[in-house]
């Protein structure tokens, strides 16, 4: 029965690949979608998705026959089933999730439908709109495999009040040392003076911790793959980053990533907190945050560079194994279009449009109006941040907080895990950085080759 | 004085017990509470309560997954007891060489780490064209508390006297009589109380169900996360969907604790 | 001195029955019966091993499909040499041992607190047994979230509530967080085996010995702990496997920082984040012989359910 089911399905999906080979491409084309048509979508478990979840009614509505079933996973487990699914070519995914840091890669392997013809030519898709250094990052030997959904760079934020009362202003640019004084003045036993990230994971601990890093001077890895990770800046940033948690940081943050950040800024237990801008974007909802209205926004704190966010974008593209590419591409289109932000912003909330994808989004007067506080410097941020060179010295890899090899989540994640333990005390910033330098060297020998 | 140490040691046994139950007792009462009296701090014993997280878990669609799980657990337990209760008798009863070698290798199946084998099977399902089955889910299921059923069962026909399968055997009672007529009513608890424990471990499988499921065969432990929200409070809403992913194991070992105590201790209870 | 208390309260043991052609017809029925679960458990369990056993050959990166090849012994040098493994072999003992032992003495307490009567026995039990029917996925995300979160957990609230400042669990003590936790999902399970044991044990022989003039401590520590050997053996057998294999609270709490890194984590951790097929597979092949060198040891001096397997 279900072994019928499939070869339907794939019947009917090269039926509508034919058909959008011989000219009928196009959002509008409906007389192809008659037949029914179920797309599966796997996707991380954060708002702006569940908010995709709750509209894609629309979107099955303008398309008759066509249901989308979405599948939320938490990050580590999206990781695990996606790569296994697309690596192995199993196919059971139509829509798959994928961060900036696999685009690439996965897209070099053949792995990802090329979208960039269909996207340059449906003019109202406009894809010259998406942010460029978004675009870049998606981008593959000049070919783009994904579009984003979502981008963000990294700000500091803080709370207004606390600051007010404590007599203390922020500058705009300002630097880490600026930073680690004011959070040792707000910190109280009420409330901690800064949130920073300290769960072992490479796209938790390590996403600010690398951009601290850079911007004291160090990198993961030299022009010639050779590890950088026990050098003077890399230690020097880690030091100080331990130091300031500390000193002044959130109680337990080995439990702590961004949702666990999030909930603490929202009740007030904590001044400030350095971490992804599109948390803005939740903290200025109305609706449900009780610090709306009440935070300031600036730029990521630097010491020795001049900008140190991060780019992060989660993106939406079809494998190759798609069974139903064309309506799977269409939907990609529809969750990524300027439509769909109107979407959102009538239906949920101007708030919640997904941010730093596109540069239209930012010129929406709707948008300006609620997200007044935090849009203008997203926008800014996200164009001058440089993920060819974010540190002081060239790389040979495209990224800022992540290093665009294979192997660099599991360095990641094992340094992550030798810093929780510098964190907690139980060893040294250098001791646990001499050993990363060996788990990072080793993966640095496989790329010289 | 005797009356005295009785009801402290009353008092201490519920203190205990109210201890190790406070993590579930907690969990329901605050699926009951709105999102903003869930995380206030101090905590509020003294809350609205109401249903309406629970209408946004069923809003979210968790009834199929719900379904999903209690096919894979029902059907892969069904299998475990067929497969089980003959063979822990042959182990237990029959005079049979090599006991010690097939129990060892049964219990020996239970030694590899799932996520060392769940690449090979995921790569086998993939050539089957079985992931996302829910029969393929169940019979890893069965597989997987097969070797725990197999000795649960024997320990209890060992229990069995002796007397009674040697008085049915001069009878000149076949087999299947010996099996079904005489051995199986004595047994009936300690079956029970296998089945429970085959159900409780399949249904809170979350590993092989992550990544071998997708959305048709999608059962209720991978479903949980999406309750995580990083938007605003959460504690309430995963509350209750906790809650209702562990109800039905919960009411089950409720209701079969008697058989599940009396099944472990093999009729000695009276 | 446990040998002679063991002659001396347990049963006489029944002797060999002899080989008869009537018995063999017998033992070929046995066979027949034995014989589908084998297959099945065969087929399941031992193909995918096989496999494994393959891949762990294999130079195999997920995201490096071009390059797999045939490598020999190159994945278990990485295991032997490399610095994971002995770590993890270390973290697993210390994880599991304390664990079991904990949750076997604390449900051995509750057994014999529950045995008694008393008013609500009924309720009492019924509400201890629910920490073990938990899915462990739930378990870890309530754990996390409602008890031991730093700032809104209740047990932060409640050491405060005695002065004692809110401890940061998952930072300072992720072993120790582990540990309590399977504890506490465990000590149910060993609870209901012993308390299972402890009703099996005849009252006319209790009484006897109490009108003897036999002290509750020496009744127990004479009559009823020997009686309950069998039961605590299958106890810390079935109770050793599975939480050998606890993987839940490890990732979602501690991320296998602080010593908290079983072999279950690392494996997980080798396939899914080093996404090295051929690795992972290679410290699975490793677990599963040291494993069962292990409990081959344990089976054959410790347990006298094993031992006793062919006797019946």
């Amino acid at each position: 029965m279900l072994v019928r089911k499939r070869f339907l399905a794939m019947g009917a999906g090269l039926a509508i690949t034919g058909l959008a080979l011989s000219g009928c491409a196009g959002a509008g084309s409906t007389s192809s979608a008659a037949k029914s048509v179920t797309l599966t979508l796997a996707t991380v478990n954060n708002p702006q998705m569940k908010d995709m979840e709750q509209l894609k009614g629309s979107f099955e509505k303008d398309n008759p026959g066509v249901k989308v079933n979405f599948v939320q996973m938490e990050e580590g487990d999206l990781r695990a089933a996606v790569t296994a699914d697309v690596a192995s070519g199993a196919g059971q995914y139509d829509v798959v999730t994928v961060g900036a840091y696999e685009v690439p890669q996965w897209g070099a392997q053949g792995w990802l439908t090329d979208l960039t013809d269909n996207l340059k030519a449906d003019k109202s898709y406009d894809v010259g709109d998406i942010l460029q250094p978004v675009r870049d990052a998606l981008s593959s030997g000049g070919k783009q495999y994904a579009v984003p959904f979502y981008g963000e760079s990294s700000i500091l934020m803080y709370n207004k009040e606390m600051f007010a009362k404590a007599g203390l202003t922020m500058s705009d640019h300002p630097t880490w040392q600026e930073v680690a004084a004011a959070a040792k003045v707000l910190n109280t036993p009420e409330h901690a003076g800064i949130c920073l990230r300290g769960k072992p994971g490479w796209g938790d601990l390590f996403a600010p911790l690398t951009t601290v890093v850079q911007t004291f001077g160090g990198a993961w890895y030299d022009e010639n793959w050779k590890a950088q990770v026990n050098a003077p800046p890399f230690v020097e940033g880690v030091q100080f980053y331990v130091d300031l948690l500390k000193a002044a940081g959130e109680k337990d943050p080995v439990s702590n990533s961004f949702t666990e950040c999030l909930n603490q800024l929202q009740s007030g237990k904590v001044a400030m907190w350095y971490d992804a801008s599109v948390a803005a974007s939740i903290l200025e909802d109305p609706k449900t945050s009780a610090v709306a209205g009440k935070m300031g926004y600036v730029h990521a704190p630097v010491y020795k560079t001049k900008e140190s966010g991060w780019l992060w974008s989660w993106n939406l593209a079809v494998p190759k194994t798609s069974k139903n590419a064309d309506a799977a591409v269409k939907f990609v289109k529809w969750a990524t279009s300027k439509d769909y932000q109107q979407l959102v912003g009538k239906t949920l909330g101007w708030t919640r449009v997904p941010p730093g994808a596109r540069t239209s989004t930012y010129s929406i007067p709707e948008y300006k109006t609620a997200a007044a506080a935090f849009a203008p410097i997203t926008l800014d941020v996200m164009n001058s941040v440089n993920p060819k060179q974010p540190g002081l010295n060239p790389q040979p890899w495209v990224g800022i907080q992540y290093v665009t090899i294979p192997e660099f989540q599991d360095v990641g994640n094992q340094v992550a895990q030798l810093v929780a333990d510098a964190i907690a005390g139980r060893t040294t910033v250098k001791e646990a950085l001499d050993k990363g330098q060996v788990i990072a060297q080793a993966a640095g020998d496989k790329q010289k080759k | 004085m005797r009356k005295t140490r009785g009801t402290l040691i009353t008092t201490l046994t519920w203190f205990l017990v109210a201890l190790f139950f406070f993590p579930i007792g907690w969990m329901v009462f605050t699926s009951l509470k709105s999102e903003g009296d869930a995380a206030s701090i101090p905590p509020k014993f003294l809350a609205t309560l109401n249903f309406d997280q629970y209408a946004i878990v069923f809003d979210r669609g968790m009834g199929s997954y719900l379904m999903n799980s209690f096919t894979a657990s029902i059907g892969s337990t069904l299998l475990v007891l067929l497969l089980a209760i003959p063979a822990a008798y042959a182990l237990s009863i029959r005079p049979i060489k090599s006991v010690k070698d097939v129990l060892f290798f049964f219990i020996s199946t239970r030694f590899l780490p799932a996520a060392a084998s769940i690449l090979p099977v995921f790569f086998i399902l993939k050539a089957l064209g079985a992931l996302d089955n829910i029969t393929a889910l169940g019979l890893l299921y069965a597989a997987m508390n097969l070797p725990i059923a197999v000795w649960m069962m024997r320990s209890f026909y060992n229990e069995v006297p002796m007397e009674i399968v040697e008085a049915a055997q001069v009878d000149g009672a076949s087999l299947r009589v010996e099996l079904t007529r005489v051995v199986l009513p004595i047994l009936l608890p300690g079956i029970a109380a296998v089945a429970l424990i085959c159900f409780i471990f399949s249904w809170n499988e979350y590993f092989l169900a992550t990544l071998l499921t997708t959305f048709q065969a999608r059962t209720t432990p991978p479903f949980l996360a999406s309750f995580v929200d990083g938007r605003g409070q959460f504690l309430a809403v995963l509350s209750a969907a906790s809650t209702l992913a562990v109800l039905p194991v919960i009411i089950a070992g409720w209701v079969a604790q008697k058989q599940l105590v009396r099944g472990l201790a093999m009729g000695a209870v009276k | 001195m446990t040998t002679t208390l063991e002659k001396t309260f347990s049963p006489p043991r029944k002797p060999r029955v002899a080989v008869t052609p009537a018995l063999r017809k017998k033992g070929r029925q046995a066979r027949a019966l034995v014989l589908p679960a084998l297959i099945f458990s065969i087929v399941i369990t031992q193909i995918p091993f096989l496999v494994t056993i393959y891949f762990s050959l294999l130079n195999w990166n997920q995201l490096r499909p071009s390059e797999i090849k045939f490598a020999w012994f190159d994945n278990y040098k990485v295991v032997f040499t490399g610095p994971d493994f002995l770590p993890s072999l270390i973290s697993t003992v210390i994880i599991t041992g304390s664990s079991v032992v904990l949750s076997l003495l604390l449900g051995l307490f509750f057994a014999i607190l529950l045995d008694r009567k008393f008013f609500g026995q009924g309720l009492a039990r019924t509400l201890m047994i629910t920490p073990f029917l938990v899915m462990p996925a739930a378990a870890a995300l309530i754990w996390k979230w409602s008890l031991l979160d730093v700032n809104v957990g209740m047990i932060n609230f409640a050491l405060k509530l005695f002065g004692v400042p809110a401890v940061a669990w998952n930072t300072d003590f992720p072993v120790l967080t582990i540990i309590m936790m399977l504890t506490w999902q465990y000590t149910p399970f060993m609870m209901l085996i012993l308390l299972a044991g402890l009703q099996s044990q005849s009252r006319e022989v209790l009484e006897a010995a109490s009108v003897d003039g036999a002290g509750p401590w020496r009744t127990f520590q004479f009559m009823t702990l020997p009686h309950l050997r069998q039961y605590i053996e299958i106890a810390t057998l079935l109770g050793s496997i599975m939480l050998l294999q606890a993987f839940d609270p490890i990732a979602i709490m501690t991320k296998g920082t602080g010593g908290s890194k079983t072999l279950s984590y690392l494996l997980y951790e080798r396939a899914f984040i080093g996404l090295d097929v051929g690795q992972a597979a290679a410290f699975g092949v490793v677990t599963v012989v040291v494993t069962i060198a292990v409990a081959s040891i344990a089976l054959r001096t410790l347990f006298k359910v094993f031992i006793d397997g062919g006797e019946r």
